[in-house]
């Protein structure tokens, strides 16, 4: 069953189109993450989501109801759509103690006091702000005002919970934890999560899905997020998954040759008659040797980055990148000088025309 | 549960933003206006040549010139003053800086006209005490200074004025990055070098903004010279339209004088304003941060004592003396007896308080007036800053413009305009009631309420409010539980902004006084114009102890409240 459904939105900031036709549905109990470069959109789909914006055009539901309506000018207030919200700002309420802020959403429902004072404690105690419901916010340090404020978007039991890019003002330890322990609440309490975020590290470690958008907007792919690593659509998405390295490749004659030289790739040809492809891989899809079978390149730098040894390697006029683990490097006679001939063989290749990958800019 | 969200709050938004507009148009907008209407516009057509005329007329020429005059004295004098002491505080070793720095602010409560008065008591060129003291027992065969000068005029208004030049200063040097200077200094420039090419352009923009925040008072205030300069024939533009609207009694000749002369107030308030913003926002905000830093402090060695010396001299003379000499006169039987042990007692304080009509009236009036003033402020400053802080609705860039216009408009000016305005010709006639002065009131001090909220607003982000929305509260509950406890700072601030300012009120009330209208700055001028010395010396000591008074309980709520 589908928690969100949002059906051909449009929103506009007077010339500027964010959002046009989008349509996009979110699984009940799912960790749904929605990944896209900054600016484009994700913080105005979660306020459409919440209410805090009315959308040009089309109809939004949650939980089977009708909430944005534009042909008939419905419109539920924010404060009926009982969702639960975590701001990238954690908008903590700064005259409030930790307890009256996560007790905020219970008091506004009217809920008797004991009742009231028991849940926010318990909800305290989950997101490990035991003993600090007395503090003020300003007593906090950035990570457990953040737990403030996904104790008060969870206390009173809502069945979906937005957050907008909840870890991007937290330090980079603290990220890593953090992420886990949404997951980890998301389970225990049995919630439907819609993360969104430019991150797509968080948005792979967490998601049940993740949804990948591109700065105008448009959802490129949807997939698990295995999915949406191994098998991208297209160039934008396999960008946006990583430290993407190409080479290019032209057709002649029926055979695809590297660069500007005769040495064709080997790896299956892609469809199409095309003239000019990018083919695409991650610098753990590239295997380097002194020589065999494979596509014969120069060293053209290494670096000694410690743990790691990293080649920038020529071939016939291409570049491409590998690191190699320092100690494996050593036992197995790769540890190469700049000026070095190799051979580069392939685990995988992907297979991209390149006007396509052209036009979709760099994440 | 559903309700037509863009519907419904697209009429309490413009129900907001009207109310807003309305507010402003009617309290200072309007009266603006009608100045400038009566000033160009005679015998149905518009006749900018006849305002010309009457500011070539000698006294109101004179009167031009010698608010100009004035105000480049005092603005001189207060800058060079003002950051002196703000570098002697913040930049040297000198003993007790924390002491002298809130002592140097003092002046900053104590109301000028007041000061003014003591200072005629003081240094008049024939009763002056100092001037009788040096006659009459060190052989001097006049006056050693005349008060009643340009020169006297000017550093009287520069000791009440010059922490207008001191706080700016002090804030700059203190948020200043030290290691701009520090970097100067490791390539081998001198100290004094360094003061002058590095300190002094970083702090130029704050002096500069002082400055001009004296310039455009100094124009358009009316204390100082009503007390020291009638007497000896020197007005500037305020004393000259209260001259002339009080003798005449509201003649046509009288009004068109003075709403030229107001116009040339407004128009010079716009062009200093206009200057102070461009400096402001020259960029030197980039500069010096928000952080506090500990910056480099100059050794005054040999100085240090002298230095402390002169300032503790400064206050003493500057703002012990004056207040002194107010509390004592107040407590004389008659004015002119020595202050013996006999002569002195606290029945004028009595009388004043308990016997005299005039007086309790006064202050009564003030404290209900300043109450009402600024509670009204207060209210209509959070809605008005609120839209346009917070609000998205078409039709806001009006209410922006409108917002800017308290600043620039100087009480003397609001005086005559609300008089044009509600003395019967657009049916509503309020003259010579309290009704007019409240009015008048709320103009004046519009300013500082919307500055003080506005504030506020700025530091409640959206996100909060959205936050609660989230949460299930309503607009109006979020606007209660979150909005109103935030900006609650902002709006204490603003009410005691205005309530202590308008308890010693005088440019304004003096124009729109009845008799038994009168407020305490009115009856402490009158008294004395009247030549009830002593009385009107023990008002104002009373109205100095109210002021001290306010002022501890504002800066006890402040503390509290952590601003
Ligand atoms: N209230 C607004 N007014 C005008 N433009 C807006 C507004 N909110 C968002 N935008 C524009 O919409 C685009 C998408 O913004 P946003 O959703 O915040 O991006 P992100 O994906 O980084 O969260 C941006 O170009 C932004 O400038
Ligand atoms: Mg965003």
């Amino acid at each position: 069953m589908d928690i969100i459904r949002v059906e051909g939105v449009a929103k506009s900031y007077g010339q500027h189109q964010v959002h046009k036709n989008l349509t996009l549905a979110i699984k009940k109990g799912e960790c749904f993450t929605l990944l896209g470069p900054s600016g484009c959109g994700k913080t105005v789909l979660l306020r459409l989501l919440a209410g805090f914006e009315s959308p040009d055009a089309g109809k939004i539901y949650i939980d089977d109801t009708l909430v944005s309506d534009v042909a008939h000018r419905l419109e539920i207030p924010p404060e009926n759509r009982g969702l639960g919200i975590v701001f990238q700002d954690y908008a903590v309420w700064p005259h409030m103690t930790v307890f009256e802020n996560v007790a905020y959403p219970l008091k506004i429902a009217k809920r008797p006091k004991e009742e009231m004072r028991e849940q926010v404690m318990k909800m305290i105690d989950i997101v490990g702000m035991h003993g600090l419901d007395k503090r003020l916010p300003s007593e906090l340090s950035g990570g457990q005002q953040q737990r403030v404020a996904l104790a008060r978007a969870l206390v009173g039991n809502p069945s979906l919970m937005l957050l907008d890019e909840p870890l991007s003002n937290l330090d980079a330890n603290l990220r890593e934890e953090m992420r886990f322990e949404i997951k980890e609440l998301q389970r225990k309490l049995d919630i439907t999560v819609l993360y969104v975020t430019h991150d797509q590290e968080i948005g792979l470690a967490i998601s049940d899905r993740v949804a990948v958008m591109n700065e105008t907007g448009e959802i490129q792919q949807i997939g698990t997020p295995w999915e949406i690593f191994e098998q991208p659509v297209n160039p934008f998405v396999f960008h946006f998954m990583g430290i993407a390295n190409s080479i290019e490749v032209r057709r002649e004659n029926g055979a695809y040759l590297v660069g500007k030289g005769q040495q064709p790739v080997p790896w299956k040809s892609p469809e199409g008659d095309t003239a000019h492809w990018i083919a695409g891989f991650r610098p753990s899809d590239v295997q380097i040797a002194r020589d065999g079978e494979g596509l014969r390149g120069i060293v053209r730098r290494a670096n000694f980055l410690g743990a790691m040894m990293d080649y920038l390697i020529e071939i016939d006029g291409a570049h491409l990148r590998t690191s190699i683990e320092t100690h494996r490097a050593l036992s197995e006679n790769l540890m190469f000088k700049a000026g070095d001939i190799c051979t580069i063989r392939f685990l995988n290749l992907l297979w991209f025309e390149a006007d396509k990958v052209k036009e979709a800019a760099q994440p | 549960m559903s309700s037509i969200k863009t519907k419904s709050s697209f009429g309490v938004a413009q129900v907001i933003l009207f109310l807003s507009i309305a507010i402003l148009v009617i309290v200072v907008a309007f009266p603006v206006l009608l100045i400038l209407f009566n000033a160009f516009w005679v015998n149905d057509e518009f006749n900018f040549a006849g305002a010309l005329e009457i500011i070539k007329e000698p006294q109101t020429f004179q009167a031009l010139k010698n608010s100009l005059i004035i105000a480049t004295g005092t603005t001189i004098g207060s800058t060079i003053v003002g950051t002196f002491f703000a570098w002697l505080v913040t930049r040297t070793d000198l003993p007790h800086k924390t002491f002298m720095k809130s002592m140097f602010l003092v002046p900053f409560m104590l109301p000028s006209f007041i000061g003014a008065l003591a200072w005629k008591m003081l240094l008049s060129p024939n009763a002056g005490f100092i001037n009788q003291f040096f006659i009459q027992h060190l052989g001097f065969t006049g006056p050693i200074f005349n008060i009643y000068s340009y020169i006297g005029i000017s550093t009287v208004e520069v000791m009440y004025l010059f922490p207008f030049v001191f706080i700016q200063v002090c804030g700059a040097l203190e948020r200043m990055d030290p290691t701009l200077e520090e970097s100067a200094r490791i390539s081998g420039a001198g100290l004094f070098t360094i003061t002058r090419k590095i300190t002094i352009p970083l702090v130029m923009p704050s002096i500069l903004s002082g400055a001009l925040l004296i310039m455009l008072y100094s124009m358009a205030h009316f204390g100082t010279v009503a007390v020291l300069g009638i007497e000896n024939g020197i007005y500037n533009i305020p004393t000259l339209i209260y001259e002339r609207i009080h003798q005449s009694g509201g003649s046509f000749d009288a009004i068109r004088t003075g709403t030229v002369l107001a116009t040339v107030l407004v128009i010079s308030a716009a062009i200093i304003i206009y200057a102070q913003r461009k400096i402001l926002g020259s960029g030197h905000y980039q500069i010096i941060g928000g952080k506090s830093f500990r910056p480099m402090e100059l050794k005054l060695r040999g100085l240090r004592m002298p230095l402390m010396i002169f300032c503790l001299a400064y206050i003493a003379f500057t703002i012990v003396l004056p207040t002194v000499v107010i509390f004592l006169v107040g407590s004389l039987k008659t004015y002119g007896l020595a202050f013996t042990f006999d002569n002195l007692s606290l029945d004028n304080y009595k009388f004043i308080l308990f016997d005299y009509k005039v007086t309790r009236d006064a202050i009564f009036n003030s404290v209900t007036l300043g109450f009402t003033a600024a509670i009204i402020t207060m209210f209509a400053g959070v809605m008005i800053s609120y839209v346009i802080v917070k609000m998205k609705v078409r039709g806001k860039g009006i209410l922006e413009f409108l917002g800017m216009l308290p600043f620039s408009v100087p009480g003397s000016v609001i005086a005559l305009g609300v008089i044009l305005a509600w003395s019967g010709q657009f049916g509503i006639n309020l003259y010579n009631t309290v009704w007019i002065i409240l009015v008048a009131y709320i103009a004046r001090y519009m300013a500082f309420s919307l500055k003080a909220n506005s504030a506020a607003l700025e530091q409640v982000h959206d996100s909060l409010v959205e936050a609660s929305r989230a949460c299930g509260a309503t607009m109006w509950q979020s606007l209660r539980d979150i909005v109103l406890p935030l900006v609650r700072p902002g709006m204490l601030a603003a009410f005691f902004l205005i309530f202590l300012p308008s308890l010693r009120e005088l440019t304004v009330s003096i124009m729109l006084y009845a008799p038994t209208t009168r407020t305490i700055g009115v009856a402490i001028y009158t008294l004395n114009e009247d030549g009830e010395t002593v009385i009107s010396a023990a008002l104002a000591g009373i109205a100095l102890i109210i002021i001290i008074l306010g002022q501890s309980v504002i800066n006890h709520f402040t503390k509290k409240a952590g601003v």
